[in-house]
């Protein structure tokens, strides 16, 4: 196994087994269920083996080194590489969009959403491993680059096939469309828009990078031409905005958020889920990958813009939150307030606030995923998202209650649970910035942000308030709902089990990430 | 403000090698049980109690009778040779934060593993008898068992993680109890009310945490003190502010006004659970913080600030919320404000340097508010309702609960030789001292409300106790005497209430003082020599004045009187409904004490009600009509030109624009195909046939 890893192998299969599942499921007849699920069962089985295996060789005391690497001439005429490598930042998230990958697939077994179709969907969720875990581990902007566009329309694809049907009115223009349709349409089109600025912004990087050498799209060489001053003045400004606006779509940052509502809201359960739990992570894993080392003057400048922009969108998405009355709605705006403590953290350019984003992203993923996967699972056995029909589950389905509770305070970021250390962490990267920062401003940064916890556990509480408390409305009680079936606990299992073992030792993600952290730190920004 | 007197900084610097204490031994390195026995079988009860032969009831006691003898070897070996040391392991790094699970094992934290321990094993035994029948039986013992560890998690925290992983840990299993009955919504708003209002003043303690340790570099709290002392720290600027905001976390879980407002409402949860959050585990968290940072408050650089407002704080909180308790109908109530009423003296103790003094009323206040609680338990078991005007006459039917809630009132109200009479006069002695001493407004503005205090406490709970126990009967149901299971742990507490007093009398003994100073870092606060016998000469009165007014004019040679009062309903605010409280009208002021002074409709109507409305609505609007109108008006225009292209291409008769209209028109076609979502699957199938090759051309 050392020497798979060794040679570059052992990260590539698990970037490409999942494809292998597509190519074999896209063989196997679509009346042929059993067949088709084993198949995804199985190939993303072995990728989460890897993974854990990929864990298990990982040189914890070398983290901030790039390990299993590969790098190997792709295209040549411009220099771009097939150059992969986990290091302590990525490994988590490559570790996370895996687990999450072969959960969808358990809790998809017999969930499946309308119209009845487990061969694309199977499909294309291989598809979307690929290019999660891909995004994680590539080191070549052009890679990068694609893998990131991978996820882009297997997702489409799932919210506009299997997609909220509701008629969404759309005010201002008047429009009545059918929910999914908007939704696919405007979460193509911002992502779209985003990356295609982010595509000129590597470009301008490729070609400015002839300045000092050969023209290179490696991020390991960028970040290292980073600190030498290669890319300054108007240049970097440009480049910089171009990439922001690439992520912060991707994150999604107040303003660009408005995508994310609707769909997240719109798409199927298992959509929603790899959505919320991973694709969000790929925005602000480019900030921490690509922005912040190789355009590190320039990240210094806009860092108070972006803080700006997270503690509004704290405030923003849980004002948001409390207005909501569709359970799924309100946990996607969560998602923008909880996005903004992670880029917060990432914004104040130091050690603790970077651990703090990455750690924030681990346990959102897990946490965001888990409530996901229960609203999915309520709105299925209710047929009805809306909290002022719902109530008393804590009768009706009290197992479901108590995951939702679980959840929920996770998400609120009670402490001993994984969405703690995020939270509070990037509040104390807030108090002491970057020194070349203005303090006072990311003080008040830190105050803004602390009230949004509270408003954060206000949304939640009103949630749980309303789905899981009170007396049981006559129909729930006499519909002889089943609780949570087997598929949902073994997909919601290991959710629950990561976020205490985070919560309780932070070490399995710091541990990981620190090292290479203060590496990044140290060497862009020198602090 | 003692401190602001005393050299304080030159004197921890010059003591700070000489502390007289041991290690403990074993027997300290295995105190990381304390929280960790509770917490666990929390979990395992919680998985496994159903079919546990007491349904998690034997568990549960089991982990508290742990802890209660634990806690007491610890406390006796203490007394012996001094034990202070802490202990932990690493679970964490982030930057030059170390995150670390320990326990802390010097005076203060065994006082609190003790009184947990012993106080909240009564209680675990008294709820078999409460609690039964309950349908969420095993549940209950659960959560119960995770409030109890989770406090323990607190009071051992060597660091601020830990301390705020138990303080929120805490309010979630309140959160939890609070809301057990969560089939009535009243149950649960007030769950909700609690976890709220502690979340506000958590959000500060979180903020002054960070500006804590983050000038320190370091969580630990005896990092946080030598580095402070060594004046590596930038807490000389700072250190107001943290101060301040960790006072404000202290505020919230310590119910001070104007924090106070969820503590009378979180009387929703069952008895047990009232009892156990009053006298051990919650309430208590606050003033243990202040505490534990005591050495921190006493610095002379902000010190005197900051504990005149912590000082005035407890003062106003003391006398106002007291005040409060004499309009209530419910038993529960009345006991409820009384706890905020005595907290506001442990925490006013705190801000005039009276720190063995405020712990030791916290020590005694468990035992005999976790004593009236229980009494009061006893009553609503017996008469099925938690109105005085339901009760009457019935120390003819429940006398154990009788004598012990007597013995409990004694030692709240401050008769000698009861437990509140030595713990309340060595605060008001020490706020005495310090106003003459140092000449401090606040100081003296704290010894006229102490002694106001002692008053209307005295008066609340003549009226109490003769609206419960004498009269005649006005309840429906039939009252009896409480089984043994919940008449010993009284009895057991009856015992603490009348004695523990005498473990620290000026002048004779000092046992808990001596316990809770054994620290790391040596406590400057004024020691009597004697107890203040003209203080105890002004205070004895006016307790008897209290209890005889109290009893004067609701006592049973009296008919008992009705006010109606007008009152807003919280829940739907447009409608007024009206109360009936057995209490004498007076003009203004009832009205204003049964509103509660309108602090609860402040922050319904200004705070929570415009925040969910109005601003949480107000913003959904922006989003739609504001934010997502730039997308969706440009995706108009696009439609539109597009539209319009389609309309020059099919009129336009110059074949000049034929060819590219054309083009356009097919890539609209195109997308219009797209649109409908109608997607086939080969179009998936054929991208994903794409990446395969890709991905073969890449490995190969």
């Amino acid at each position: 196994m050392q020497e798979l890893f060794d040679s570059g192998w052992g990260l590539s299969l698990i970037v490409f087994i999942p494809v292998v599942g597509m190519v074999v499921i896209a063989f196997i007849p679509r009346s042929f269920e059993a067949g088709l699920k084993w198949t995804a069962l199985v190939t993303s089985g072995i990728a989460l083996v890897l993974t854990g295996i990929m864990v298990a060789l990982f040189d914890f005391s070398a983290a901030d080194e790039f390990q299993f690497g590969a790098d190997l001439s792709w295209i040549d005429v411009i220099n771009a590489n097939y150059h992969i490598g986990v290091d302590g930042i990525s490994l988590w998230l490559v570790v996370l969009a895996a687990l999450i990958t072969f959960l969808v697939v358990i809790y998809s077994w017999d969930h499946w959403p309308e119209p009845h179709n487990p061969k694309l969907l199977l499909a294309l969720t291989m598809i979307l491993a690929t290019g999660m875990t891909g995004t994680f581990v590539a080191l070549d902007l052009i890679l990068f680059f694609v893998f990131f566009e991978i996820v882009l329309l297997p997702m489409y694809f799932m919210i506009g096939i299997w997609g909220d049907t509701e008629p969404r009115k759309v005010p201002i223009v008047n429009w009545e469309i059918e929910m999914r349709l908007y939704a696919s349409i405007k979460f193509f089109l911002f992502t779209l828009a985003g990356s295609a600025f982010m595509l000129l912004g590597f470009l301008a990087l490729y070609f400015r990078s002839g300045d000092a050498g050969e023209r290179t799209f490696d991020i390991v060489e960028l970040s290292a031409l980073g600190t030498t001053g290669v890319f300054a003045g108007t240049f970097a400004f440009w480049v910089f905005a171009a990439l922001f606006a690439g992520f912060a779509v991707k994150v999604p940052m107040w303003p660009l958020h408005t995508w994310l509502p609707d769909a997240h809201t719109a798409a199927p359960t298992v959509g929603s889920v790899i959505l919320a739990a991973v694709l969000l992570k790929l925005g602000t894993y480019g900030f921490v990958r690509i922005a912040l080392p190789i355009l590190p003057d320039e990240a210094q400048n806009w860092a108070w813009f972006i803080g700006l922009l997270a503690v509004i969108g704290i405030i923003y998405g849980s004002l948001a939150c409390l207005a909501q009355t569709d359970v799924k709605r309100l946990i996607a705006f969560s998602s923008v307030g909880h996005m903004g403590f992670v880029m917060l953290g990432i914004a104040t350019l130091t050690t603790v606030g970077i651990n703090a984003a990455i750690i924030g992203m681990v346990a959102h993923g897990l946490i965001t995923g888990l409530l996901f996967f229960l609203a999915g699972s309520m709105s299925h056995r209710y047929h009805t998202r809306d909290m002022r029909l719902l109530g008393g589950q804590m009768r009706v389905l009290p197992q479901m209650g108590v995951l939702l509770g679980f959840a929920a305070m996770a998400s609120l970021g009670l402490p001993a649970l994984a969405g703690f250390w995020g939270e509070f962490m990037s509040l104390l990267g807030s108090f002491e910035p970057l020194e070349s920062l203005n303090e006072s401003v990311f003080r008040t940064f830190m105050v803004i942000g602390a009230i949004g916890t509270i408003l954060t556990a206000g949304y939640m509480l009103w949630m749980l308030r309303s789905v899981n408390f009170g007396d049981a409305p006559a129909k729930w009680l006499g519909a002889d709902l089943e609780d949570v079936d087997t598929f949902e606990w073994l997909a919601w299992a290991p959710l629950v089990i990561a976020i205490i073992a985070i919560g309780i030792y932070p070490n399995l993600v710091l541990g990981a990430t620190d090292d290479a952290v203060v590496n990044l730190v140290t060497s862009a920004f020198g602090g | 403000m003692v401190a602001a007197a005393l050299p304080f900084l030159a004197f921890l610097q010059e003591h700070n090698d000489e502390l007289p204490a041991g290690d403990g031994g074993a027997l300290a390195e295995f105190a990381w049980l304390i929280p960790v026995v509770p917490m666990v079988m929390a979990f395992v009860i919680l998985f496994f109690g159903k079919f546990s032969p007491w349904k998690g009831w034997g568990m549960a006691t089991l982990a508290l009778g742990f802890v209660a003898v634990y806690g007491t070897v610890l406390a006796a070996v203490n007394l012996q040779d001094g034990i202070v040391t802490q202990s932990a392991i690493d679970v964490g790094q982030i930057g030059i934060f170390t995150i670390e699970w320990g326990v802390v094992v010097d005076g203060l934290s065994i006082m609190m593993f003790f009184l947990v321990g012993i106080v909240g094993f009564l209680i675990f035994v008294y709820a078999n008898g409460y609690m039964r029948g309950d349908p969420r039986y095993t549940w209950f013992f659960a959560s119960f068992t995770l409030f109890a560890g989770a406090m323990l998690v607190l009071v051992s925290a060597p660091n601020f993680i830990q301390l705020i992983v138990g303080w929120e840990l805490v309010g979630l299993a309140s959160y939890l109890l609070i809301g057990h009955y969560w089939e009535d919504m009243a149950n649960v708003d007030a769950a909700n009310k609690a976890f709220m209002t502690n979340k506000v003043a958590d959000a500060a303690l979180f903020l002054g945490a960070i500006i804590m340790s983050a000038s320190a570099g370091s969580f630990n709290f005896a990092e946080i003190f030598e580095r402070m002392i060594g004046g590596e720290t930038d807490l000389a600027t700072l250190g107001f502010w943290a101060g301040l905001l960790i006072f404000i976390g202290a505020m919230g879980k310590s119910a001070q006004f104007p924090f106070h407002v969820w503590l009378p409402d979180a009387m929703a949860g069952p008895t047990p659970v009232s009892a156990l959050m009053h006298a051990a585990t919650m309430v208590t968290a606050g003033v243990y913080l202040i505490a534990r940072l005591f050495p921190f408050y006493q610095l002379p650089e902000f010190a005197g600030s900051l504990n005149t407002i912590i000082v005035i704080i407890g003062a106003i909180t003391l006398f106002f919320m007291g005040l409060l308790a004499i309009v209530q109908d419910d038993l529960k109530r009345v006991l409820a404000y009384s706890t905020v009423s005595q907290l506001g003296y442990m925490v006013a103790a705190m801000g005039v340097g009276a720190y063995s003094a405020g712990l030791f009323h916290l020590f005694t206040h468990a035992f005999f508010k976790g004593l009236l609680f229980l009494g009061a338990g006893s009553i609503i078991h017996a008469v099925h309702s938690n109105y005085m005007s339901d009760m009457g006459g019935l120390r003819r039917y429940l006398p154990v609960t009788f004598w012990t809630f007597l013995v409990g009132t004694a030692a709240l109200v401050g008769l000698f030789p009861f437990a509140g009479f030595w713990s309340k006069d060595e605060i008001i002695a020490s706020a005495t001292f310090n106003a003459t001493e140092n000449a401090e407004a606040a100081a003296w503005f704290m010894v006229v409300l102490s002694i106001a205090g002692a008053f209307i406490t005295a008066f609340y709970m003549a009226r109490a106790v003769s609206l419960t126990f004498f009269g005649t009967y006005r309840g429906t149901a039939h009252p009896h005497e409480s089984p043994s299971i919940m008449t010993i742990p009284m009895i057991l507490l009856a015992v603490g209430a009348a004695f523990t007093g005498l473990l620290n009398v000026p002048g004779f003994t000092q046992i808990f003082t001596d316990s809770v100073t054994t620290r790391a870092f040596p406590i400057m606060e004024h020691h009597f020599d004697a107890p203040d016998y003209l203080l105890i000469a002004i205070i004895t009165p006016v307790v008897l004045v209290g209890l005889g007014i109290g009893w004067w004019l609701y006592g049973s040679h009296r008919e008992l009187v009705y006010t109606t009062i007008g009152e807003t309903d919280l829940a739907t605010p447009e409608r007024e409904v009206t109360v009936e409280r057995p209490t004498y009208h007076v003009p203004v002021l009832t009205p204003i004490l049964v509103n509660k002074y309108y602090i609860d409709d402040l922050y319904m109507n200004a705070l929570v009600r415009p925040t969910m409305g109005p601003i949480a609505d107000a913003t959904v609007w922006v989003d739609d009509h504001v934010i997502d109108g730039v997308p969706n008006l440009a995706a108009l225009g696009a439609k539109q030109m597009a539209e319009a292209t389609v309309f020059v291409d099919n009129n336009a008769v110059d074949g000049v624009y034929h060819a590219s209209a054309g083009l356009i028109g097919a890539t609209g076609r195109f997308l219009r195909q797209l649109f409908p979502g109608n997607v086939h699957q080969y179009v998936a199938l054929s991208f994903a046939g794409v990446v395969a090759i890709v991905a073969l051309f890449i490995i190969f």
